[in-house]
């Protein structure tokens, strides 16, 4: 008798196609999306930390600094930017390496302050300790911790004749003073260190720890009540749009296996007007729904949408629109139902790992991370963290709400199309 | 100059993926009458429908509502749908649906709301107005199927099988309401495998057979046409009938069957008169006889050669 359920189901399983891709072909797909972000070993590459840096002292050993940076293989330098109009790089000071974070042109900038080659390494604390500034963004909390634990391995092995000298004087100072001869040794014997590691490219080395001082400043979050709940609201909140505009599309579905979508063309409605309305619709629950989302997050999780209304609007509106269209193209797509809901998890999930809704998009390769604005996920959440987390003017969104409007045009223009099979036989 | 007929479809043929649907198929219908499409499933009712209303475009002929053509805007108002799906929102109101409708169709404001009140009425729903459609019984779901094609006041109706799977009196409700349609001067093209259905209600009749009419006219026109003036009798005995007798009546084109006997007659109060001599004269006795004219069923069953079957 359980025989006979078994033989059943599996035969219903063979010809259930898309029960049969939910079960086997997902995961597989799944598994390579992840092990795609993640994985290191095949394409892509790891991941390399952008920082600006300001190089304020100009001393000999800021330049080692940052030629030890630039060599550093976990970063990627970023001296200065290109002006508009203009072909040469103007270097970063602080106003606009700053600003660079601000716009999130890039999560951090290291700021080299002046005098910092005098006495770039100190041991314990003392009130010479030269600091360093790292300007952060901490929408990204990883970035920081990574570079100003590295920054304490690339001082070491970058300046290791700073390091002795000041090993020399810490001797001088706690061993009862050195003899001029001594003295006049030990300095001969640094001259000739500076003279070969002035050639020798760092390799990073191990980490000493508290070698220099490294201020973090996080220019972003410091004046936000809950950093993570806009990063987290925009994420989820594309995600589930585009699940909820695919289930709500799927009426046309439904429609057409009923008859009601060939009584409805037979009536004065066409299936463009029939499309556009149903985007309409779409679109109003969907505004609806990151209203309730954003507005929950703001009684709860300390999300400051008050201060953000008109950006907050903006962004909603083309994200809604954006997610209704590709909704539609799912559900004009999708010959059934079970179709319907095997495709969406599918491509749903898939974006929404590559764009950010599922794992923060600063954690991927700079590769996957370009990749990943194919999605309209990357879009909407790069635009909803310019208006809640950088404060930026709603002018600043232009590139964010072109790109939803015109995925949105193609994505409908996709669905007509498609609908085509709908169209008198 | 003469009016355009309210439907005219002229040498017709259809196929899908290769198989035939229609295959040089020709009627028409003139104001205010009803034609019946009367054919076996799978004849080929459905499509001309579908082509008439916009959803099918023929291969070949021509097709036109009061000299329109199915996807006029025109014709879209003057044309209405009545499909064999229940083609209803079932989560929606019987008000409801036919606003949707009603809107589609482009009424609006107080000429919606007096045709949707008007309709409720007309389908007998005003008191389950505002349900839910799927809790409304097949019969009732059937009603509002016929009312969301009329809320727009169409000069045509096309009803495809409307009374499958329905009740008889939910079935005589619907007659009642086709009734009201004719009354109103509407013309309607009405498809049905039920030879009574069409009898009954239909001025015209147009049997469909692989794609193909095989035969029109007036009900009296078809049996006449096909089968002649002739009637049937049936006479059932008392008591088995004896060979003298037997072969007595099959001179007379009987066939006898034990105690039953069926024959044509062309003149029945001559002919009849002659079977009961013979069967007085033998003494045996009459239990049952019965006169009929010929049905659309013997019509179809004469044309193809197949029964008209459900």
């Amino acid at each position: 008798m359980i025989f006979a359920v078994v033989r059943t189901h599996l035969a219903r399983l063979r010809r259930d196609r898309a029960a049969f891709v939910l079960a086997f072909v997902v995961p597989i797909v799944f598994f390579s999306i992840f092990a795609g972000l993640f994985g290191s070993s095949r394409g892509g590459g790891a991941r390399r930390i952008s920082v600006a840096v300001v190089d304020e002292d100009g001393s000999e050993n800021s330049r080692r600094l940052v030629a030890a940076l630039k060599a550093e293989k976990g970063l990627s330098v970023v001296s200065g930017t290109i002006p508009k109009g203009s072909r040469s790089q103007t270097p970063f000071d602080r106003a606009s390496a700053e600003a660079a974070v601000r716009e999130g042109n890039v999560p951090l900038a290291l700021i080299i302050p002046k005098d910092f080659g005098r006495t770039p390494i100190r041991f314990g604390a003392s009130a010479r300790r030269p600091k360093l500034e790292l300007l952060a963004d901490s929408s990204d909390p990883v970035a920081p911790q990574v570079v100003s634990g590295l920054l304490q391995g690339i001082v070491a092995t970058a300046m290791p004749e700073a390091m002795a000298r000041t090993g020399m004087e810490e001797i001088d100072r706690w061993g009862g003073g050195l003899t001029a001869e001594q003295r006049a040794k030990m300095e001969e014997n640094l001259r000739v260190l500076r003279d070969r590691t002035a050639s020798v490219t760092p390799a990073g080395g191990a980490a000493a720890a508290g070698l220099v001082d490294v201020q973090v400043r996080d220019i972003l979050g410091e004046t936000k009540k809950n950093p993570t709940s806009a990063l987290l609201a925009a994420g989820l909140g594309v995600m589930f749009l585009l699940f909820s505009a695919a289930g709500a599309g799927g009426a046309l579905i439904e429609e057409a296996e009923s008859g009601t979508l060939d009584r409805i063309l037979s009536t004065r409605v066409s299936m463009g007007r029939l499309l556009l309305g149903k985007v309409a619709y779409l679109s109003a629950v969907a505004v609806t729904q990151l209203v309730v989302m954003f507005v929950w997050g703001e009684l709860f999780f300390g999300l400051e949408l008050h201060r953000h209304i008109p950006g907050f609007l903006i962004m909603t509106v083309a994200t809604a629109v954006a997610c209704s269209c590709f909704g539609l193209v799912l559900a004009a797509l999708s010959r059934s139902r079970i179709q319907l809901v095997a495709l969406s998890n599918l491509l749903i999930l898939a974006m929404s790992a590559l764009g950010g809704s599922m794992v923060p998009r600063y954690l991927l390769s700079e590769t996957i991370q370009k990749f990943g604005l194919v999605t309209l996920n990357a879009w909407a959440i790069d635009g909803f963290m310019k208006v809640f987390w950088r404060d930026e003017p709603i002018v600043n969104l232009w590139p964010q709400v072109a790109a939803l409007l015109a995925g949105s045009l193609l994505l409908f223009a996709a669905a007509r199309r498609l609908a085509r099979r709908w169209d008198v036989a | 100059m003469t009016e355009s007929l309210p439907l005219e479809v002229r040498d017709v043929s259809k196929a899908f993926a290769g198989r035939k649907a229609l295959d040089g198929v020709t009627f028409e219908i003139f104001p205010g009458e009803i034609l019946g499409l009367l054919g076996p499933n799978g004849a080929g009712k459905t499509t001309p429908v579908r082509g008439v209303a916009g959803r099918v475009l023929q291969d070949s002929g021509g097709l036109s509502l009061f000299g329109l053509s199915p996807a006029d805007s025109g014709a879209r108002a003057l044309r209405g749908w009545v499909p064999q799906e229940i083609a209803l929102y079932p989560l929606l109101s019987p008000r409801e649906n036919l606003w949707t409708f009603g809107r589609y169709q482009g009424l609006e404001g107080q000429a919606l709301e007096t045709a949707i009140v008007a309709n409720l009425d007309w389908a007998g729903l005003s008191d389950r107005a505002d349900e839910r459609t799927d809790r409304l019984s097949g019969g009732m779901k059937r009603r509002l199927n016929i009312a969301a094609g009329t809320i727009h006041g169409p000069r045509l109706l096309l009803l495809d099988e409307p009374t499958v799977g329905v009740d008889p009196q939910s079935r005589e409700r619907i007659y009642e309401m086709i009734g009201e349609l004719k009354a109103r001067s509407v013309s309607l093209l009405y498809t049905t495998h039920y030879m009574e259905e069409a009898e009954r209600l239909c001025d015209r009749i147009a049997i469909i057979d692989h794609g193909r009419i095989i035969a029109s006219g007036t009900r009296d026109a078809l049996v006449r046409q096909t089968l002649g003036a002739a009637q049937t009798v049936s006479i059932e005995t008392e008591l088995a009938i004896p060979a003298d007798v037997r072969e007595a009546l099959t001179k007379f084109g009987a066939t006898v069957d034990g105690t039953k006997v069926q024959a044509s007659v062309e003149d029945p109060a001559v002919q009849i008169r002659e079977f009961l001599e013979i069967f007085h004269a033998k003494g045996i006795g009459i239990r049952d006889l019965a006169l009929k004219s010929a049905t659309l069923e013997q019509v179809f069953l004469h044309l193809t050669g197949r029964e008209l079957r459900e």
